[in-house]
């Protein structure tokens, strides 16, 4: 080995270590374990630990619970994911115009509901959401149509959090995009406007094609994100009604914490996490083709 | 100022070197905040304890006590929903008490049998919890029936007399999400839900399905309606308005109703042990709910502990937290009580809570329990027949309990060995050994 790829081994070392570590080990780990029946018996006793290869997954892909679930992360993560990207995409195109004054203020207050906590925001939103007393159902009854029982109706219920979820996340990626659109040089937008393009065709011709790379980035971070929903639903809804905010995590956790169905979770976790993994591959896929 | 800061220093000192017995407690929601104004007391009449009380919320109780014991960080004496037991057992969280601690023959016996594990007692009841009817006493008069129904004939036949004449909108409200309904049903009609070991449901067999007949055929012969209780927005609001005439519901309603149901309604309420199946019993049989006060293994404190159980288990005390909570005391003695006797709505509690049977002592109970509803409210509203519905229970059941059956297969088959976890007769020796190893430990010695 040369010594220059010795020292370039022991500098990323760290990071390979880390990634190790902090990784696949954990991710091994859990595989074992969604192999295995580990619950409160093996608790009590280690003697009641059995080997049940992949009879885990198969009494999940089975159960319709689990459906459930997958259909309500689906549904989080195809409508809430999209959104994120729209509206922080638009809030980036106007934080970022030219006309724009005092743009930092704004940035820091779309910013703001990032770094909030989860809990504190959604009290604030369960007053908003509240069927009698909340502003959103006098907003509505102003304007005479009848309030909805925002967290309480199974119908809507999964809005109402997917609204919440994009309100607090959408800053992050708008911060992301501002960056993008700032690495769009100004020549370009001047050559087109003197041959003559509008704002949409420039918005379309120049900014889309330009953020490229930032979208694939949003894209495949929003999704991890939406896939992995859970604080949000907890403190509103628990997973109710009917089971109607329940996602993939949440499941995982009501059977992991709850029921103490370690092995049983963990296959929840291992088939999230091929999701997860399947979703990032065909977004850079579809990226690599265009 | 500087001497004073010296002073202060020097006492928080001397504050920190509490010669007294520690003892951690962890109490539960609102019985949490209110067992703190207790233990003064407590610790006037034991001036070497010091009781340390943290209140943790309802909802996050159950997950709290399961990771503080697999993370080793537990209490010495812990407040503990009594269907909690079986599986906080399962994990041999729990240390065993004398049953000599309190007097056993005061006490509910369907309460204390749900402490109660293969012999071995794990906890004392603390408060209990039970379900009974609620009914408008002006509709079913107005049915013909100056009392309560006492029997599951009268019972349908107020209910179709109360459909026939129009009284209410609906004679009966039974929740389709809560289970508790089905449980009591079958209960009454002699269904143990599981098998005797405890390894299959019972729910093919004629006493649950009986019962669950009886259940499904209130939604479809249109006495009750097929609705869980997120449909429902007000329930005091349908009750005063005659929406449904009978309700099976818990203790904490007679306040709620009292509160809420507006003035006129009030005295046109009542309550009444469930109906018996027939004549041959007194009332029917409900669940045996409440809270138990457990010791967690591995305790160094069980004397200290012991003593707070028997000093919150004293009449006295049991009758003041009935007045700070509003929970039903679990010893008969309590219930002697002035507040208790002379409530109008309570009687029917005392005499429901001579009848009352634990749900299956086992930790899988709450995921079946899922399953009765959830299958219950597919036959009420038409979805699946009962039969069907009846072997989906049994099929959901036996799925669920099929590691019980492997551990039982494992053991060899004596009677001593019949209970599904090794008898734990010897006492631990290192007291805060991790869980795992200690148990490996006590394997390996009884195995030797």
């Amino acid at each position: 080995m040369r010594a220059e790829s010795r020292a370039g081994l022991l500098f990323v070392a760290p990071a390979l270590l880390l990634i190790l570590v902090f990784f696949f080990v954990p991710v091994i780990a859990g595989f074992a374990l969604s192999l295995t029946d580990f619950d409160l018996y093996t608790i009590g006793d280690p003697h009641n630990l059995r080997f049940l290869a992949l009879r885990n997954y198969g009494e999940l892909l089975g159960s319709d619970i689990f459906w459930t679930a997958f259909i309500n992360t689906l549904y989080f993560a195809l409508v809430g994911g999209p959104l994120t990207v729209a509206v922080s995409l638009g809030a980036a195109l106007l934080v970022n115009a030219k006309l724009t004054r005092w743009k930092s203020l704004f940035r820091t207050v779309y910013f703001a509901p990032v770094v909030t906590t989860l809990v504190a925001v959604a009290i604030v939103f369960k007053y908003l959401y509240h069927p009698r007393f909340g502003i959103l159902n006098r907003a509505l009854g102003a304007v005479g149509i009848p309030g909805i029982d925002w967290l309480g109706n199974p119908k809507v219920a999964m809005l109402a959090i997917i609204l919440l979820a994009v309100w607090r996340g959408f800053g992050y990626t708008m911060i992301i995009f501002i960056a993008g659109l700032q690495n769009i040089p100004d020549e370009l937008y001047e050559a087109a406007r003197i041959d003559g393009a509008g704002a949409w065709r420039q918005f379309r011709h120049i900014t889309v094609p330009m953020l490229g790379p930032t979208f694939l980035f949003v894209g495949v971070v929003v999704a991890i994100g939406q896939m992995q929903i859970f604080a949000e639903p907890y403190v509103m809804t628990r997973g109710g009604p009917l089971n109607k905010t329940l996602s993939l995590v949440m499941l995982m956790y009501e059977q992991g914490f709850k029921f103490w169905r370690m092995g049983y979770a963990a296959a929840v976790a291992f088939i999230l996490f091929l999701l997860i993994g399947g979703a990032t591959l065909l977004q850079m896929r579809l990226q690599e083709k265009r | 100022m500087r001497f004073l800061l010296l002073l202060a220093l020097l006492l928080s000192c001397s504050a920190d070197r509490d010669t007294r017995e520690r003892l951690e407690f962890w109490a539960l929601g609102r019985e949490g905040e209110v067992v703190a104004e207790m233990i003064p007391e407590f610790e006037r009449r034991n001036p070497g304890i010091d009781v340390v009380v943290q209140q943790i919320p309802w909802s996050a109780a159950h997950e709290k006590l399961l990771t503080a014991y697999v993370g080793e960080s537990t209490p010495d004496i812990a407040q503990m929903g009594n269907t909690w037991i079986p599986e906080f057992h399962a994990m041999r969280a729990l240390e065993e008490l004398p049953p000599a601690v309190v007097d056993r023959s005061d006490y509910f016996p369907g309460i204390w049998e749900t402490n109660v594990i293969d012999g071995k007692l794990y906890g004392i009841p603390w408060y209990v919890d039970t379900r009974v009817l609620f009914y408008r006493s002006d509709i079913l008069a107005a049915a013909g029936f100056p009392r309560a129904p006492r029997t599951w004939d009268e019972w349908r036949q107020a209910m179709a007399r109360i459909a026939e004449r129009r009284l209410s909108h609906f004679p009966i409200l039974l929740p389709t999400n809560e289970f508790e309904q089905v449980e009591v049903l079958a209960m009454t009609n002699g269904s143990t839900l599981l098998n005797a070991d405890r390894t299959r449901g019972a729910f093919r067999q004629p006493p649950f399905a009986e019962a669950f007949a009886f259940y499904v055929g209130l939604f479809r012969s249109g006495f009750a309606p097929a609705v869980s209780n997120a449909e429902i927005a007000n329930i005091y609001q349908q009750f005063a308005a005659g929406d449904f005439a009978m309700w099976i519901t818990g203790p904490w309603n007679v306040g709620e109703c009292k509160r809420r149901l507006p003035p006129e309604i009030q005295g046109k309420w009542a309550t009444a042990p469930l109906p018996a199946r027939d004549a041959g019993a007194p009332t029917g049989v409900s669940m045996a709910g409440g809270s138990s006060l457990i010791l967690f293994r591995g305790t160094r404190h069980r004397a200290a502990a012991e003593a707070l159980i028997r000093f919150l288990s004293e009449p006295a005390q049991q009758v003041r937290f009935f007045e700070l909570t509003g929970d039903l005391p679990a010893r008969r003695s309590a219930w002697n009580a002035p507040a208790l006797v002379g409530d109008p709505y309570f009687p029917a509690f005392r005499a429901q809570l001579e009848r009352v049977q634990p749900l299956p002592k086992v930790p899988e109970w709450e995921q079946i329990a899922t399953a009765i509803f959830d299958r219950g409210e597919a036959a009420a509203r038409g979805v699946t027949s009962v039969p069907v519905a009846l072997a989906q229970l049994d099929a959901k059941a036996d799925t669920l309990l099929e590691k019980r059956r492997w551990m039982l297969s494992r053991r060899p088959s004596s009677a001593a060995s019949r209970h599904l976890l090794p008898a734990s007769g010897e006492k631990d020796a290192g007291a805060a050994s991790a869980p795992l190893s200690r148990l490996r430990e006590r394997v390996a010695r009884s195995a030797g």
